[in-house]
């Protein structure tokens, strides 16, 4: 079945059986939780995941109970795309000696911000230039929540954790969040893609696209997390919807080399009058208190013009010319 | 369950785990109950891709979502996300 086949009703994705079964112990309102519940509805027959260690792994795979319904295999923190590329490597072998009766089996490989910005990330570049056929998807939850919120390479400008505490010495992290998925395009990786759970037809269908893709795949999911955020937990589907409205983590999804944006961004470029100011988003987000306090007007000034001039940098990438509201 | 649990020196150093976790009801952690009216529901199914718990079910044969308050725990995204304000969110006393 190929991408254009396959029914992306929002009934037929309903009525799919789960395959990230309820009664994981997830926080209320996980963001991740939504995020694998899509992708594994969205896979295309026999698929077999390895995950590194992090919040979803820990709260679905407590002894005795497991929530997944598919293979899975657990890994340690920095080797989930390793562990991927070996699974890849038997199952080629097997079929060579004719002891898989599939046609195809994906493997999807899955990990945190920390166990790919961070620790993850030698394995993960070593395993897309090795060419394994595999999708690593990155949910992104912007720290390390299953320790206890400390800082990532992922965690944006301006964020409070515990290791990046919000005081009179530092208003919270003082660099930038790393550009992973460009990190990613340059590696000549045949596809390439960052989306939004609140726009869940697109993140579906960049799935099934990494899963039908010969070679490499890599996903990058916004995950909000309201225990690491402090934020509602009603409103982690509304965080990453106005994420992407205000331009913080734009979706878009680049084939073979060439970028393109996807449909909600694109839409924002089309009509800059759209995109909603960077205050929109932080607002509500506790992490983010600090930055409303007169003291720190510079900070929400700075988190605006980089926000600005990564979203230039992409429409100018994707050959759009940048528009001013 | 009908077996006794393994406990962590009997069981094979790569652990496997055994059992479904739909065995393991994460229901009672709520404090607030979404509760529906059918009246305004349009049957769009939102809450039911949304929901990070799987707690929302939908039934094509009876055109119609159900509620699974075993696993729902309570965080109100289908509330928050319903186009027609068709859930709300109701302290458990209050629901019933």
């Amino acid at each position: 079945m190929t991408t254009q086949e396959w029914k992306f009703t929002a009934k037929d994705i309903a009525e799919k059986p789960d395959l990230f079964l309820a009664g994981h112990r997830a926080c209320a309102g996980c963001g991740p939780a939504t995020v694998f519940r899509m992708i594994m509805k969205a896979t295309r027959g026999p698929t077999i995941v390895t995950e590194a260690t992090g919040c979803m792994e820990v709260v679905s795979s407590i002894y005795p109970y497991t929530s997944w319904a598919v293979p899975w295999l657990h890994t340690a923190f920095e080797t989930s795309a390793s562990n991927a590329s070996g699974i890849e490597a038997a199952l080629k072998i097997m079929k060579k000696k004719g002891r898989l009766n599939h046609e195809h089996v994906d493997v999807i490989a899955f990990a945190g911000d920390g166990g790919t910005y961070d620790i993850g990330i030698q394995a993960l570049s070593g395993a897309v230039e090795r060419g394994h056929d595999f999708l690593f998807v990155l949910y992104d939850n912007e720290a390390y929540m299953n320790t206890g919120i400390q800082r990532s390479g992922g965690t944006p400008h301006g964020a409070a954790t515990t290791t990046s505490p919000a005081g009179k010495s530092i208003p919270g992290k003082l660099e930038y969040k790393k550009p992973i998925a460009d990190i990613m395009v340059a590696h000549n990786m045949p596809y390439v893609a960052t989306a939004s759970p609140y726009y869940w037809k697109d993140l579906m269908t960049k799935v099934r696209k990494g899963l039908e893709v010969e070679g490499p795949a890599f996903l990058h999911v916004f995950a909000p997390c309201p225990r690491g955020w402090r934020s509602d937990p009603a409103k982690s589907m509304e965080y990453s919807k106005l994420a992407v409205e205000s331009c913080v983590f734009p979706v878009w999804e680049s084939v073979n080399g060439h970028c393109q944006l996807s449909i909600p961004s694109k839409l924002i470029s089309l009509a800059p009058q759209k995109k909603r100011p960077v205050d929109e988003y932080l607002k509500g987000q506790g992490r983010f208190r600090h930055i409303f306090k007169p003291q720190n007007k510079k900070l929400l000034v700075d988190v605006q013009r980089m926000t600005d001039a990564r979203w230039e940098c992409l429409l100018r990438k994707c050959g759009e010319t940048p528009k001013t509201a | 369950m009908t077996h006794h649990n393994k406990n962590w020196k009997e069981i094979a150093p790569a652990g496997v785990c055994s059992k479904s976790s739909i065995g393991f009801l994460t229901g009672d952690w709520k404090t607030y109950t979404p509760v529906r009216d059918p009246e305004k529901c349009t049957r769009c199914v939102l809450c039911v891709i949304f929901c990070p718990d799987g707690a929302i079910k939908w039934h094509p044969e009876k055109n119609d979502i159900e509620f699974d308050y075993n696993f729902c725990k309570g965080c109100g995204i289908c509330a928050n996300q319903c186009p027609t304000n068709a859930i709300t969110m109701r302290l458990e006393q209050e629901s019933k």
